[in-house]
């Protein structure tokens, strides 16, 4: 089955000037699908910007990798496995781990730090049999994650997750690894004629094929032999056995293989090399007999790597893959002339350029901006202290929103003994490194006001995924990420596509942060259409000192501020949501100046070591932000809303609006950061109440309300735990 | 000089934190030993450490029980060697029947990550010495198999040896059959536990340290091993 376009078919007989074989069409159009050809997509994403004092330079290789100090490198990878695991979650999304971990083993880096980013259907409050559906798809994606990652000894840090009725039937599992290593011990990725090719691991057979077309294609029915099968005690061999081959300067390149199975992986090994590669399929080591070549080509059996080492090292490499059990085959040698000629038993049944096959001719896609949507009346909601209350309570319940205990319970995020700052204990993960600092990293994203705006709403993701780094004392470094959309073929949906890729030039331009990893992923469509733009971001910062990493939890007596302003920008937001206004209001925008202010103003008071407790304004608002403090820290608290800054209409607008570049900073010396704000020129803030004591209410004051909005400790944490509570009382659905 | 050796296997995880912990809390500088070295003799205490050996296949820890290594380790158990299992470490402990009972899936069918409060029963083992009895710790717990399960004659033979060292308060966090979150064998030198005492130690940055008294589980080793 191919799936060349005719275009792309009188392309290639025009560049071959001969009919290609079945067999060398079945590998071209692995290679030529969206998935790994990137077709659509790359002369758009080429313009992000790439470089900074952090991203090393002359290092060959797919993605980029971050100098860190100390003679220490980073490398980070997203990856999604969306198809396969709306199809078989606990399949697609376990091997959805052991792609994006091989493709930080491919660097030499050893991975130290899983997180992912989940997108379903409502679990809740739609039809029955979708939330049947949808708790289904989360129960398997969670443990699939689960098994996978803590089989291989790697911890889950972090995640996101998001609900929205756009993803009906389907879900999205953006995992994304970093890994880390020393300067000189990098795969060098170099290599000389007559070097040695090996294909490592798990036996090659017919699950997972069609799988890279099978994503570059709307999903229309339950395609199982699609689907991957994981095997994460192979994956663990790989992983000790191929850094222990690198530490002892055995591998000069190697690669992962995923998406298109060797079609992929030979070409693109071939060009990254700037060397030919011929290999013979019929020693590679299979599953079962009878497969045809294309099928062995094509195949995404998992746990697969192609690794190259010189004729001298290669009796000691295989010392080192023995000592893991580990599977091998020698499938042929690098050569001079820059084709992939691949033969069967001796006999050659392709030659071609690599670059040829690589270099997928680019489609230019039409695009259109939708028609504006009519901005609808703003609704009433009740005024009472109890209504208020009532609707921050139920906001605090809503899946989006609410504690996520019952997933990362699952995951081991304490394995390897970095992990300072956990799964749901502040905005960011913290994990401390090699060099005697601290990462902190985070993934991000916003269906809702995506959809909305593209372009403003990927502006809102940056802005709130560097507020988490920042929120936990990180220093913002990196961008990497993840833009998921429907079909390229529809202009609205390539219009949203531009908009999203010039959100992030923008943003990363002004703020001085290089795009150092990412995917693109189209055609995320079922048979109700596409899903919601969802660019899901990920950033990474640096805290140099343990003094610096904050959480949110405010302790006894601390004094409440805010930082930044507050407006009538409630459309796309969590309540607005939850409330049936889907319609309505207008979604944030973000002041690029005042973004960069606001952080910089934060990161001073952590410096001045005024602040003691720490957390950014997000979905819910400011409402939701004041309850998880007051329940992390166990501690009430007294909030006098008129001093808050804002340019709003009403107090659920101020509650709840989800304006950007907000902070609420606790402090045990208000002077000193009186001190350092009011230096700051052109900063709002505001001092706007105090923590109280242990155990008591979170308590909301303001002049238009008919008296104060009291939210009790136990009711708080009681909604705060629905998701988890959802999950336990549908066990078996 | 003290020699303590960190068995490893294909799937171990834990090795190079038992590592880092002994090292940086203890004054130990264990060695790594890879599962196919099988000459054990220079060594004064072993510790098996946390991990999906060999991918958790048929049942957690049945296949490394059956290693040549093991076996080896069931002679220098006999010696009186002391001898900690962490989690996996304790799930091979029992498939060997080097301590009695057996680890099954957690009561909620799930993996469970969370801290957990022990309360320390027995402090007359090599690894418990420095413990006061009564005294209650909170050690990390990361398992999908760690519900503890024995007949109600051995168990009535556990609790009269005083063979239960830790047990779980406040929360039971697997089912476990009387809260039992560690055993030793009969003789006392052979321990298995389904926290991890290593991650309990102090993280590596600021927020509240965790750490204080759990370090005493390899204080105590080394105390002992001193003793010598």
């Amino acid at each position: 089955m191919s799936s060349i376009t005719k275009a792309e078919d009188q392309y290639m007989r025009k560049k071959l000037r001969r009919k290609p074989s079945k067999f060398e069409l079945d590998v071209i159009s692995a290679e030529w699908s969206e998935h790994c050809s990137y077709k659509s997509s790359k002369k758009f994403i080429r313009k992000f910007p790439n470089q900074s004092k952090y991203v090393l330079q002359g290092v060959a290789s797919d993605a980029a990798l971050l100098d860190i100090g100390r003679g220490y490198v980073l490398a980070v990878h997203i990856e999604s496995h969306n198809h396969p695991s709306a199809v078989e979650p606990y399949g697609g999304s376990a091997t959805g781990v052991g792609g994006v971990i091989r493709d930080i083993l491919s660097l030499g880096t050893r991975p130290i730090a899983i997180l992912n980013a989940l997108r379903f259907a409502p679990i809740d409050h739609i039809s029955e049999r979708q939330s049947q559906k949808s708790r289904w798809l989360l129960r398997n994606v969670t443990k699939g994650i689960a098994d996978y990652g803590n089989c291989i000894g790697i911890p889950t840090v972090g995640g996101e997750m998001e609900f929205d009725s756009g993803f009906s039937n389907y879900c999205l599992v953006d995992v994304a690894a970093i890994g880390i290593s020393k300067r000189n011990k990098i795969v060098p990725n170099t290599s000389n004629l007559g070097d040695v090719v090996l294909l490592v691991g798990g036996e090659t057979g017919r699950d997972g094929i069609h799988g890279s077309s099978f994503a570059s294609k709307e999903l229309n029915s339950e395609d199982r032999s699609a689907v991957q099968i994981p095997d994460p005690f192979t994956e663990k061999l790989l992983i000790e056995g191929l850094l222990e081959a690198v530490d002892k300067g055995l591998i000069k390149a190697m690669k992962d293989l995923g998406g298109g199975g060797l079609s992929c992986c030979l070409s693109e090994i071939s060009v990254m090399l700037s060397k030919g590669l011929e290999i013979d399929i019929s020693k590679i080591h299979v599953k079962e007999d009878g497969m045809s070549p294309s099928e062995i080509m094509i195949s995404e059996s998992q746990e697969r790597m192609l690794v190259v080492t010189s004729q001298k090292e290669s009796k000691n490499l295989l010392k080192v893959l023995e000592k893991y059990n580990l599977r091998y085959s020698i499938i042929g040698s690098v050569k001079g002339k820059k084709n992939l000629v691949i033969r069967d038993r001796g006999k050659v049944i392709m030659n071609m350029p690599s670059l040829f096959i690589c270099r997928a001719p680019l489609i230019d896609r039409r695009s259109a901006a939708p028609k504006s949507r009519s901005v609808k009346p703003v609704p009433q909601f009740g005024m009472r202290p109890t209504d208020i209350a009532n609707n921050i309570l139920q906001l605090l319940g809503n899946p989006n929103i609410a504690g996520k205990e019952w997933i990362y319970q699952q995951f081991d995020y304490d394995v390897g003994i970095r992990t300072t700052l956990k799964p749901g204990e502040a905005d960011s993960s913290v994990i401390s490194l090699e060099n005697g600092k601290f990462l902190a990293i985070k993934l991000d994203g916003n269906s809702k006001q995506c959809n909305f705006d593209p372009y403003q709403g990927t502006l809102n993701v940056l802005s709130e995924v560097c507020r988490n780094i920042v929120s936990t004392g990180g220093n913002p470094v990196a961008i990497f990420d993840h833009l998921q959309f429907g079909s390229p073929e529809r202009p609205e949906i390539f219009w949203a596509f531009k908009q999203t890729v010039q959100a992030i030039i923008d943003y990363c331009t002004f703020m001085d942060l290089p795009v150092v990893g990412g995917k693109v992923s189209f055609y995320n469509e079922t048979s109700e259409g596409p899903i919601k733009h969802s660019p899901v971001i990920g950033a990474i910062g640096l805290i140099d000192r343990s003094e610096w990493i904050m959480q949110p939890g405010v302790s006894s007596d601390e004094s409440i501020f805010i930082i930044g302003n507050t407006k009538d920008e409630m459309g796309g937001s969590e309540f607005y949501e939850a409330t049936g206004n889907k319609e309505n209001g207008r979604i944030p925008t973000v002041d690029l100046n005042v973004d960069r202010l606001n952080s910089k103003a934060v990161l001073k008071l952590i410096r001045g070591n005024v602040v003691r407790s720490l957390h950014d304004c997000s979905k819910g608002g400011l409402a939701i932000s004041l309850c998880e403090m007051a329940m992390a820290g166990e501690n009430g608290l007294q909030v006098y809303l008129d001093r808050v800054p804002n340019t709003c209409s009403t107090i659920y607008d101020l509650i709840f609006s989800e304006s950007p570049s907000r902070y609420v900073v606790g402090t045990d010396d208000s002077d000193g950061v009186h001190r350092i704000l009011s230096a700051i020129d052109g900063l709002k803030y505001s001092e706007i109440g105090t923590a109280t004591s242990k155990g008591s209410d979170a308590i909301l004051y303001h002049t238009k309300m008919g008296g104060p909005v009291t939210l009790s400790h136990k009711s708080m944490v009681r909604s705060y735990g629905r998701l988890g509570t959802i999950m336990e009382q549908n066990s078996l659905s | 000089m003290v020699r303590v050796g960190v068995l490893v296997f294909p799937g171990s995880n834990c090795e190079r934190d038992v590592q880092t912990v002994l090292t940086q809390y203890a004054g130990i500088e264990p060695e790594l030993i890879w599962h196919t070295k099988i000459d054990l003799g220079k060594y004064d205490a072993f510790v098996i450490p946390g991990g999906f050996t060999y991918g958790d296949s048929l049942r957690a820890g049945a296949i490394a029980a059956h290693s040549p290594v093991i076996e080896q380790l069931k002679k220098m158990a006999k010696q009186n060697v002391p001898i900690l299992g962490i989690c996996n470490g304790f799930q091979i402990l029992v498939e060997s029947d080097l301590l009695p009972g057996a680890l099954t899936t957690n009561s909620s069918l799930k993996f469970v990550c969370k801290r957990a409060n022990l309360v320390v029963e027995n402090n007359t083992t090599p690894f418990t010495s420095l413990f006061k009895r009564g005294e209650v710790i909170s050690i990390p717990v990361a398992h999908g198999q760690g519900r503890y399960i024995n007949d109600i004659e051995s168990f009535r033979k556990l609790k009269r040896n005083k063979q239960i060292l830790f047990r779980y308060i406040d929360e039971n966090i697997n089912g476990s059959m009387n809260d039992v979150a560690a055993v030793c064998n009969e003789q006392g030198n052979v321990v298995g536990m389904m926290p991890h005492p290593e991650r309990a130690v102090a993280l590596r940055g600021r927020l509240k340290v965790h750490d204080s008294r759990e370090r005493l589980i390899f204080e105590s080793l080394r105390a002992s091993l001193s003793d010598h």
